[in-house]
């Protein structure tokens, strides 16, 4: 029996948990950011105008899990990764509930996601609050909070960022795997992780048993960007495919949007304003620079300076260059000749590209306007990006165009109202969109699909898109938040190894034309879910020399139960058998259902039916086993 | 009875020339593909024809594997498959294959374009080879087919360097390449799970040497040159162009820095800034204090090693050389060991093995007067040192190796005879299991008894687990079922099931015994008497006592009668189906020899 437990309602970033074969599987753990849209930016320097803001709380500014206590998190065994950005609650997980477990992740994703807690951690941290308001949570007070903040639902499941002794506790859980590596979980599950096209180390995952295939379908993309491609042909035959992190944005194409960010970026520069792209310190941001080192010099903009700020900004640049098996065949061959993988080593090499922990020392010294920056968090609520909306905000000359889908734009830019800057955008979701989703579920045909429910139905904003939701035969199984559903798959048959030696020892017999038939009488041994055969021991040999003590020494060592029988005994012929083995006086009667074969000296009677025969003796060991045998060379043994 | 086939083309009781050919399940692969640096004939390539003589290669071969780029791993690679012909898959590493094409190529031109050979392999055939190669990532199980799959695992000799496992079914081998069981400046030590692996191929280049400890060796290797560069003297160091090269630079460097030397370090060929770039973009496959501090601080980006120019050779004053290649055999090094061989002060260092007919292998075995090219002789007056720099596992490191991996037999190559002649027998002692290590085509066999994988169906497992919940260890429980064998497919399922799936009806075999007993009394209380009786003997059995005045042993009945002539005589029913046979005999058995006097 399978259970799936969904602890999460953020459809792209997912937390289930999957219960197979006594092993209890957590896939993925996304940290929902979208709550610190509810709290003020955190600014460098107090800003009175955003204190004064009506209508805004400045309290804890803090992130939060998006987590139920469905199950107890203890009992989980393994954490499945599938991309860095599924992985950002790790250690409230890790470090919070009792968990003993192991996580499994590939290198990248470990890195870049080490690269993302260190961002969050680093910009959380260094602006320090004078006090921190837990008052605010409870129901009651709750309740008398301005919208959206009344709505919130489970306000007392938001938590405090974790800190970097969590980040470096919990990243030590992890074992690190490789795309196709089987692992085996305590002998009775096999997980694999397969290329997902996402993200540099972006896995879907595999779980099996020898019967069952479910496939977890977790932030895929079929568009040819900078990771590996997609693997597809791994995920045929499933049983059940669990689909997860489809596109946000599914109305944008990923390709016109970046030709978008692009014109509006020269454009800007051009007109003598600066640029402020909020975004993550790695993904999209490569394939944005990657276009932009095509872009600049055709555009006229190779003299503007692009600045990308973040305290891992370096590190994740360098990363990026390592990763050379997890990318693109375009993107490995450049490292045979050896070169490197991104033409961002270029832009930095031709100075073009310059990054900085943050925003003080060196920056402000080689600070150029006009100019592009890169720089996070794309909630505009902490990390660099909100001194750059104070300080851009005023002038209608600059622009700050938004790549990432995450975060609503509008309700981002909210508390920094009114803006003369130009906003724009333009949002680059490379994740499947639902055509591919029908393409792909048609090729690898899942015997059932299961999805969130918000896939099941168009979205609340185009309810006339029937196009925007998954179509698919038999109709997909969603699931909602907090809800557990049991995934619809029987087996019938599990592994089970013969020993060479109990091999040997069968005797197939051919019962029907193909169909060979052996009986198997032999120990079972199961050991870390391992099931074996193996030939009975044989019985010791009383030592001669010791006598027998009491009568209950001969009691039979094994309840053991002889094969059943199957056919019928031809009364002429076993009447013949009989008398060649010296009975003579053999009489034989006929009945209403068969015969009674006598034998009169004896005192035995031997009724013969179709499907039965009942031999009645006076207690003659050597002659009721001499009769027996005879019986059974007619009959068939299973 | 399954078997194992291994035959060694080239590296069976011998150094280089790597090239194994196993057959498993039916299955034909090939490991290595390497040339031999001591021979410029045909022995310096495996004999392919051994495979087939006029057939082609790619029919006989399901895959070729290469462990990494030394040259007598790889080297053969573009003439077994452009010049004999093979299209099949290669699989090598992302490093391996990065590199590999750089030093074939280097090996190309020293042979034709130097020594002016032709019938070797052009550039062009280089490049069509490397097409046919799959690059495969750490542990990734890579299907082949659909039976054969291959799966590689970190050995630390070199960058990319991996030992592979080849499966089919429950049979498998595992083969090592050359690795490495200690981490040092820049590699990380092999590794291998505990997949007991029915046969085991194993390098044992230094089979008898146990190596003292790494910082011992460094700290040698650093006070030579040191002493040999204050003196005013040149120290050549012979190394390849990848692998053991970068270690002693890191060690150089560091040193250099501390001591504040001025002295120059150079690295000859072009090669120099190419490798330590694809270390910079491997840096994944280095270890894990290297991995971990590149960011803030590339430990590939050298300030003190330069790039080598042949006319420094005759620059006056200390100077360290790095030249390839490292056996002396060819090249830069062996030029430069020309120039400076006459003069005491100088010194060549020599930091890994050496094959038999080279130049270095000479100077090693303690030879002065070499004769080169041309009737020469070269007196050999620089002091020349061996250090023990190539990482291969020492024979610690391979009894580790066969401690982790756990297999049932162990095959040795790449090493000498008499050296692997003593480790064959340290294996055999400390392991029980057969070592073998035959020479170069000789074929050696290796039976395999694989279990049997059936289909069990739940139902019966279940019931079968329900009963055995807590397993006695005195008493085996038997469980029944029987196999149904159809088109390959294996299914054991409950008898009572075969029947079904097979539509035939069970028949059932009954006995019915009579057993007199001497008993006077009424029959209920002789009854009473047989159940106390059987009760007290049949303890781990159901004895039940029916209202009907019968009695039941689990599913035998007992019924007792009045004989019809004798009052004093009781007859017992006991009736029992086939399935009880061996419970029935034995209670009637049990019930003849009467009931006890003292059974009240």
């Amino acid at each position: 029996m399978k259970l799936h437990y969904c602890l999460s309602g953020h459809p792209t970033l997912p937390c289930n948990v999957l219960k197979f074969k006594s092993t209890t599987i957590m896939l993925d753990c996304g940290l929902d950011m979208t709550s610190t849209l509810n709290f003020l930016p955190l600014p460098l320097v107090q800003s009175p105008r955003l204190s004064k803001l009506p209508g805004w709380v400045l309290k804890d500014g803090s992130t939060f899990l998006d987590k139920t206590e469905l199950l107890d998190l203890s009992t989980v065994d393994v954490i499945l990764i599938s991309n860095y950005h599924c992985m950002m609650a790790l250690p409230y997980i890790t470090e919070y509930t009792g968990f003993t477990g192991t996580v499994y992740a590939t290198e990248p994703t470990v890195q870049i996601g080490r690269l993302l807690m260190e961002e969050l951690v680093n910009s959380i941290e260094r602006v320090p609050k004078a006090q921190s308001a837990s008052m605010w949570k409870n129901k009651e007070v709750q309740r008398l909070l301005p919208v959206p903040l009344k709505d919130a639902v489970e306000v007392s499941m938001w938590r405090k960022c974790y800190t970097m002794p969590e980040v470096n506790a919990a990243l030590s859980k992890i074992q690190l795997v490789g795309y196709s590596q089987k692992i085996e979980l305590f002998g009775a599950v096999q997980v694999t992780p397969l290329s997902s096209g996402y993200a540099l180390g972006s896995s879907n995952w595999i779980i099996q048993s020898h019967y069952e295939k479910v496939s977890y379908v977790s932030g895929s993309s079929l568009l040819t960007t900078h990771p590996q491609p997609m693997d597809q042909a791994s995920l045929k035959n499933s049983d059940v495919l669990i689909l997860t992190g489809l596109t946000q944005i599914p109305t944008a194409n990923p390709d016109g949007m970046v030709g978008e960010f692009c014109s509006n970026l020269a454009m800007t520069v051009r007109n003598g304003g600066n640029v402020l792209v909020p975004c993550y310190p790695s993904g999209v941001i490569y394939d944005l620079l990657e276009c932009l080192y095509q872009y600049i010099d055709s555009a006229g903009l190779s003299n503007v300076p692009f600045y990308f700020i973040s305290p891992v900004a370096n590190s994740s640049l360098e990363f990026s260059q390592i990763f050379a098996e997890w990318l693109c065949h375009n993107k490995q061959t450049k490292v045979y000749l050896p070169e490197p993988p991104f033409p961002h080593a270029e832009l930095i090499q031709t100075n073009k590209l310059k990054h900085y922990p943050s925003i003080h020392g060196d920056f402000s010294n080689d600070f150029k306007q006009p100019c592009v920056v890169f720089t996070g968090h794309p909630s505009l609520r902490f990390g660099d990006v909100v001194h750059f909306m104070e300080l851009w905000g005023k002038s209608s000359l600059n622009t700050v165009i938004f790549t990432e889908p995450d975060f609503s734009y509008l309700d981002a830019l909210a508390p920094y109202q009114p803006l003369a800057m130009k906003c724009v955008y333009c949002p680059i979701d490379t994740r499947l969109n639902f055509i591919q989703v029908s393409k792909l579920l048609k090729e690898v045909q899942p015997l059932h699909v299961v999805c969130p429910e918000q896939y099941t139905q168009p979205p609340p904003t185009q309810s006339h898109r029937t196009d925007l939701m998954i179509d698919c035969q038999p109709p997909p199984m969603s699931y909602r938040r907090a809800e557990v559903l049991t995934l619809p798959y029987k087996r019938r048959y599990e592994k089970i190894e013969i020993m060479p030696e109990l091999a040997d020892s069968l005797v197939p017999l051919e019962i029907k034309p193909g169909i060979s038939l052996a009986t198997v009488s032999a120990v079972l041994h199961t050991k870390d879910n391992k099931h074996v055969l193996q030939l009975p021991p044989k019985p010791p040999q009383p030592p001669a020399s010791k006598k027998r003590k009491r009568v209950n020494d001969d009691v039979p060592e094994c309840k053991a139960l002889k094969p059943l029988l199957s056919g019928s005994i031809p009364v002429d012929q076993f009447v013949q058998t009989l008398e060649k083995h010296g009975f003579s006086d053999v009489k034989v009667e006929d009945t209403a259902k068969g015969h009674i074969v006598l034998l009169q000296e004896a005192e035995t009677l031997i009724q013969i039916e179709e499907d039965s025969t009942h031999i009645i003796c006076d207690n003659d060991e050597p002659l009721r086993v001499k009769l027996r045998d005879l019986v059974l060379k007619f009959l068939q043994k299973f | 009875m399954p078997e194992i086939k291994v035959t060694p083309l080239g590296a069976g009781q011998d150094v280089g020339r790597s090239c194994i050919l196993v057959s498993i399940a039916g299955k034909n692969v090939m490991l290595d593909c390497g040339m031999h640096m001591g021979y410029n004939d045909d022995r310096r390539f495996p004999d392919f024809s051994y495979i087939t003589q006029n057939g082609r290669l790619t029919d006989f071969l399901d895959c070729v594997i290469i462990s990494h780029f030394h040259l007598d791993h790889c080297g053969a690679l573009p003439y077994f498959s452009e010049m004999v012909g093979y299209d099949g898959p290669i699989y090598m590493t992302h490093p391996t294959k990065a590199i590999c094409p750089i030093l074939l190529e280097d090996y190309r031109k020293i042979t034709v374009d130097k020594k002016g050979e032709t019938n070797f392999f052009t550039s062009q055939m280089i490049k069509d080879c490397m097409k046919k190669v799959v690059a495969v990532h750490l542990h990734q199980t890579v299907q082949v087919d659909e039976e054969l799959e291959i799966k590689a695992y970190y050995a630390g000799h070199v960058l990319g360097a991996a030992m592979f496992q080849i499966k089919v079914g429950c049979e498998s081998v595992v083969y090592t390449g050359d690795y490495n069981m200690t981490p040092d400046r820049h590699l990380g030590a092999a590794w291998i799970d505990k997949c007991r692996p029915d046969l085991l191929i194993t390098e044992s280049t230094y089979a008898t040497t146990i190596r003292d400890s790494k910082r011992c060796r460094e700290r040698d290797f650093l006070k030579k040159v040191h002493e040999t560069v204050e003196r005013g003297g040149k120290v050549l160091i012979p190394v390849f162009a990848l692998g053991r090269a970068q270690e002693l630079c890191i060690l150089l460097e560091t040193f250099w820095e501390r001591m504040n030397l001025k002295a120059p370090i150079y690295f000859s060929t072009g090669l120099t800034e190419k490798a330590n770039h694809y270390y910079k973009l491997f840096i994944t496959w280095t270890n894990q204090k290297i991995r971990k501090t590149f960011v803030q601080r590339n430990m590939f980006e050298f300030k003190h090693i330069k790039a080598f120019d042949r006319a420094f050779a005759d620059n006056p004053g200390p100077m360290v050389v790095f030249a390839t290649p490292g056996m002396l055999h060819a090249g830069q090094s062996l030029q430069i060991f020309r120039k400076w061989a006459g003069n005491e002060k100088n010194m060549v260092i020599m930091p890994g093995y050496c094959v038999q007919g080279t130049v270095g292998h000479k100077i090693l075995s303690g030879q002065r007067k070499l004769e080169m090219e041309g009737r020469q002789i070269l007196e050999v007056k620089m002091q020349v040192e061996y250090m023990s720099f190539s990482a291969h596992a020492d024979a610690k490191g391979i009894m580790q190796l066969i401690r982790q991996a756990e297999p049932r037999n162990v095959l040795l190559v790449h090493g000498e005879a008499k050296k692997m002649e003593f480790l064959k027998q340290k294996i055999e002692q400390e392991f029980h299991v057969s070592c073998y290590m035959p020479a170069n085509g000789e074929t050696t066999t290796i039976f395999t008894n694989p279990s049997i994988p059936v289909d069990i169906s739940l139902g019966l497992l279940k019931r079968e687990t329900a009963i055995g919940l807590l397993p006695d260890v005195k008493k085996p429980k038997l469980m029944h079922g029987t196999l149904m064998m159809k088109d390959n497919s294996f299914r054991l399922v409950s008898p009572e099931q075969a029947l079904k799936e097979l539509g035939l009806a069970e028949h059932q075999l009954r006995f019915t015994c009579r057993v007199h007993i001497q008993d006077p009394r009424k029959e209920h209380e002789t009854v009473l008497r047989v159940y106390n009786h059987l009760k007290g003997v049949l303890k781990d059995y159901s004895v039940q006592h029916l209202p009907d005045g019968s009695i039941t042993v689990e599913s035998i009945l007992i019924q007792a009668t009045a004989h019809s002539e004798d009052q004093g005589t009781k007859v017992l029913l006991v009736s029992w189906t086939y399935q009880d046979e061996e419970l029935g005999s034995y209670l009637t058995s049990l019930l003849k020899k009467g009931l006890p006097q003292s059974t009240a």
